[in-house]
């Protein structure tokens, strides 16, 4: 009886005791005693994580990719507008439909300004916007698969450059033109260009559930170049911001002919007004031509429908919508602080920045103080609106980032510095340099009312000897700088890939939960999906065949397959069976003219191989997905155009 | 005896926890696995800790030419242990509720006891067994037959109770909280003797 007392209680002691050892020790890291050492600053311990995502615009690689902050490592490049054939995006059957427009199927574009989905104000995770800047588009990544879910075309555009900004619920991801052209296109002498093109300002509305992107309306405006913009937020909330350079409307030679004015304008745009006019019938309806793709999640497959209509507004039928603000030397960014107090233009062709009053702009609105107008629309007069000058901040202001205390950060490209200033004062706080000439900073959350004013990221266009040369050709450059102290203090530089226009950051804690581990195969519901391994097999509809494969650690099924003729069209679609996280497979197919397809757990890809060569030829897995990976490879016998060899498949016979 | 019928009452009715919560649970931990794939094992079946983890267990367990983890229906056992339970924990009830109303004496209580951990001894024999039986009994077409320094062929077993180190995996077996309940549904049990074994002695001493 005590023994058996004894034997139970050690028992319970025991497994008390080997429980204990399944808390991990996380290593916080106190760094207090050693805040000057940067090093330590951007140190992260091998397996531990960043404090921050920062989503990096790829420019003209038509990409984004994913860094962490402080240490500046890449996570991952996520295709958006530019086929990839790392994993088969734009090239596999599925996702070529995503870069479909009315262009037809463009494999490339220029991506410039990412931007989180915001709730409230706050950024609320669940997606970033992108633009492609070439052929207008707007894209929607979601930020649980990391995948790019959206594309839509935005017509009457060309240079969307003004674009991918959205307001404080996500309402709208607002999009604009920076080359102006005739809407709608027609052929005529470019020399007409005065009066007859025009800018267009488009206003996306987001689903607030699965985040679809329809063009709610556009805004046809006069023939400048819009340039950037920004929503108002906060007391601004409902109002947009956009700058404008050539309001000379010149057609050539725009680098002296579109800096003559003295001031170009911001263009304010009342977009509650203008929705409250569209909702109540107002605007024309417009005949127009653009894509709209979705991609799938459960289908693993985009699909592209062509829209064709667009609802447009002239701003000459709601009064009290839009109005232009002065602002001096061709800005370029324009920037709103977080509490919507006051509008940044940066006068890329001046010293100074140009620091806009929200309440004195409502002032002079209400009290009618215009100083002319110009295609109708009112101009206000730059001394009733302005809240104050940053004198002498730097030479070539391009954009302006915020923190949580009240200080803009703005870089100037000429001078090649970032300038933090004080927003009330509108006084000079610090100066750092940058290697070499900064276009955008990031600080996490400084498109938001609620900026986390930690890091500030400096993306450089010129890198020069900042590292290792590589020939003519260099990767850009981002700066990280400390900006938790009074003095800003540059930690790390780091090669970024493309050109990094804008960026977006937000604090890992807000997505690295909801970041998705596998597809389930469960509810896979792709038309050409094989849900279990004893369906795979090889169908012939003329010269068209398919193939229902799938893959597990590691080996296809089918593996060996007669039949294929020279002249067929041949289908993969290759499910991935496995349900465990980061054990994709590959495909590779000898003589694809294509791609490659990396396969994630529980999804299906297609990819599309001519075979024009009689023989056997192999398929293999590219992924290293075990300790057989080797083995998993498989043959296809192509015969001749003429030959009547049956359709055969097999596995593991011998 | 009303104290002791109770927490006789109460000691039976804790096995129970065992249709709701796993007796056993076995980790898997290993360099590319840093977040451990586990199996619960429950009286009426075995069940991955997270949703794919048999079936990930099983992909791995196939290099090494071991058998697939069992459903339900293919062991005998996850028919008769929730008999067995549902058994016991009825009899202990009944047992408490008499001896609650004096009806039977503190013995009965002990029994209970002695016959549950003999049940018990059994059933973990027979689950050594069955552990026995996965672990060695290999697939003779293994993708990858390992051998021990003497060269004897490595067998899989893993450990009733404990950690043990195999190939690159780590591997703990502990019992979980349906366990727990169990044993601690045992003591009260055991208690119950002892207090029924009191209250009896002060009942009858003035006789």
């Amino acid at each position: 009886m005590k023994k058996s007392i004894k034997i139970i209680a050690s028992l319970l002691l025991a497994t008390g005791l080997f429980s204990c050892n399944n808390s991990e020790q996380k290593n916080e890291g106190n760094r207090g005693a050693l805040a000057s050492n940067a090093a330590e600053k951007v140190y992260v311990a091998p397996g531990e994580h960043d404090e921050f995502y920062a989503f990096l615009s790829g420019g003209y690689s038509g990409n984004l990719t994913v860094y962490g902050l402080p240490s500046g490592r890449m996570f991952k490049e996520i295709p958006v507008f530019s086929q990839f054939p790392t994993s088969g995006y734009g090239y596999s059957e599925e996702t070529k439909p995503m870069l479909n427009t009315s262009h037809g199927f463009i494999p490339w574009d220029d991506l410039h300004h990412p931007d989180i989905s915001q709730t409230n104000g706050k950024l609320d995770g669940r997606w970033i916007f992108v633009n492609g800047n070439n052929t207008p588009r707007i894209a929607k990544i979601d930020l649980k698969t990391f995948e790019t879910t959206e594309i839509i075309e935005v017509p009457n555009s060309a240079g969307n450059h003004s674009s991918s900004f959205v307001t404080e619920n996500t309402e709208y991801v607002v999009a604009g033109t920076r080359f102006s052209v005739p809407i709608p296109q027609e052929d005529i002498a470019i020399k007409e260009y005065k009066g007859k093109f025009k800018g267009s300002l488009s206003f996306i509305s987001v689903d607030p559930e699965e985040g679809h992107m329809e063009i709610k309306f556009q805004l046809i405006m006069p023939g400048f170049d819009y340039d950037l913009s920004h929503p108002g937020r906060g007391k601004s909330h409902g109002w947009f911001f956009f700058t404008t350079y050539n309001t000379e409307e010149a057609n050539s030679l725009l680098e002296v002919n579109a800096s003559q004015n003295d001031k170009d304008f911001i263009a304010a745009v009342n977009w509650k007004k203008i929705e409250e006019y569209v909702n109540n019938g107002g605007g024309k309806k417009m005949p127009a031509n653009y894509a709209h793709n979705i991609y799938d999640d459960k289908t693993h497959t985009a699909t592209s429908t062509m829209k064709k209509e667009v609802l447009v507004v002239d701003p000459l039928e709601v009064p009290g919508a839009v109005f232009f603000l002065p602002t001096p030397k061709s800005p370029h960014g324009v920037d709103v602080n977080p509490s919507g107090d006051y509008i940044i233009g940066n006068g890329k062709l001046s010293a100074d920045l140009t620091v806009h009053s929200f309440d004195k702009m409502i002032d002079a609105i209400e009290n009618k103080k215009y100083d002319g107008e110009a295609y109708g629309i009112p101009i206000l007069n730059f001394e009733d609106i302005l809240a104050g000058t940053v004198k002498q901040a730097g030479l070539g202001p391009l954009h302006t980032e915020f923190d949580d205390n009240g200080n803009g950060y703005t870089t100037f490209f000429i001078s090649s510095e970032l300038v933090k200033w004080n927003v009330e004062t509108r006084e000079v706080i610090d100066r750092q340099p940058n290697y070499y000439s900064v276009g955008h900073v990031m600080i996490p959350g400084g498109n938001s009312r609620e900026p986390f004013g930690k890091y500030a990221i400096a993306l450089n266009k010129i890198t020069k000897d900042r590292y290792l040369p590589t020939g003519p050709e260099l990767e850009h450059s981002a700066q990280l700088f400390d900006i938790s102290g009074e003095k800003m203090e540059l930690l790390l530089d780091f090669p970024t890939h493309g050109e990094p226009h804008y960026a977006a950051g937000i604090p890992a804690e807000i997505i690295k939960e909801n970041s998705q581990k596998i597809y389930k195969l469960a509810e896979n519901e792709n038309e050409y999906a094989t849900l279990s391994p004893a369906d795979a097999r090889v169908e012939r509809d003329g010269n068209k065949v398919h193939i229902y494969m799938t893959t597990i650690r590691s080996h296809f099924t089918p593996d060996n397959i007669e039949g294929i003729k020279v002249g067929d069209k041949v289908y993969f679609h290759v499910t991935n069976h496995e349900q465990d996280f980061d054990v994709p497979h590959g495909f590779a197919m000898i003589g694809a003219n294509n791609a490659e397809l990396l396969i994630m757990p529980g999804q299906t890809k297609t990819l599309l191989w001519e075979p024009k060569q009689v023989g056997v030829w192999p398929f293999y897995c590219t992924d290293f997905c075990s300790a057989l990976h080797q083995e998993m490879q498989g043959y296809i016998r192509v015969s001749p155009q003429s030959s009547n060899i049956e359709l055969s498949w097999s596995l593991g016979e011998d | 005896m009303k104290k002791a019928g109770l927490i006789m009452i109460i000691g039976s009715l804790l096995l129970l926890g065992l249709f709701k919560f796993p007796l056993w649970n076995i980790m898997l931990g290993a360099p590319q696995y840093p977040d451990p794939m586990g199996m619960n094992i429950y009286i009426t079946g075995i069940q991955g800790v997270q949703e794919f983890d048999i079936q990930n267990i099983d992909g791995l367990n196939h290099y090494i030419g071991m058998q697939k983890i069992p459903k339900p229906e293919a062991m005998w056992e996850f028919e008769v242990f929730p008999l067995v339970i549902g058994g016991m924990a009825a009899l202990g009830v009944l047992l408490g509720i008499l001896g609650f109303f004096g009806k039977l004496n503190y013995w009965w209580f002990l029994s209970w006891v002695l016959l549950m951990t003999l049940l018990g001894i059994m059933g973990m024999y027979d689950f050594n067994a069955w552990l026995t039986d996965y672990g060695t009994n290999l697939d003779p077409k293994a993708i990858m037959k390992m051998t021990n320094l003497d060269g004897s062929p490595m067998t899989y077993k893993p450990p009733l109770f404990g950690h043990q180190k195999m190939l690159n995996f780590d591997v703990d077996s502990y019992p979980a909280l349906g366990a727990y309940l169990m044993f601690a549904g045992m003591l009260l049990t055991l208690l119950a003797f002892f207090v029924g074994k009191n209250e009896w002695i002060k009942k009858y001493k003035y006789l």
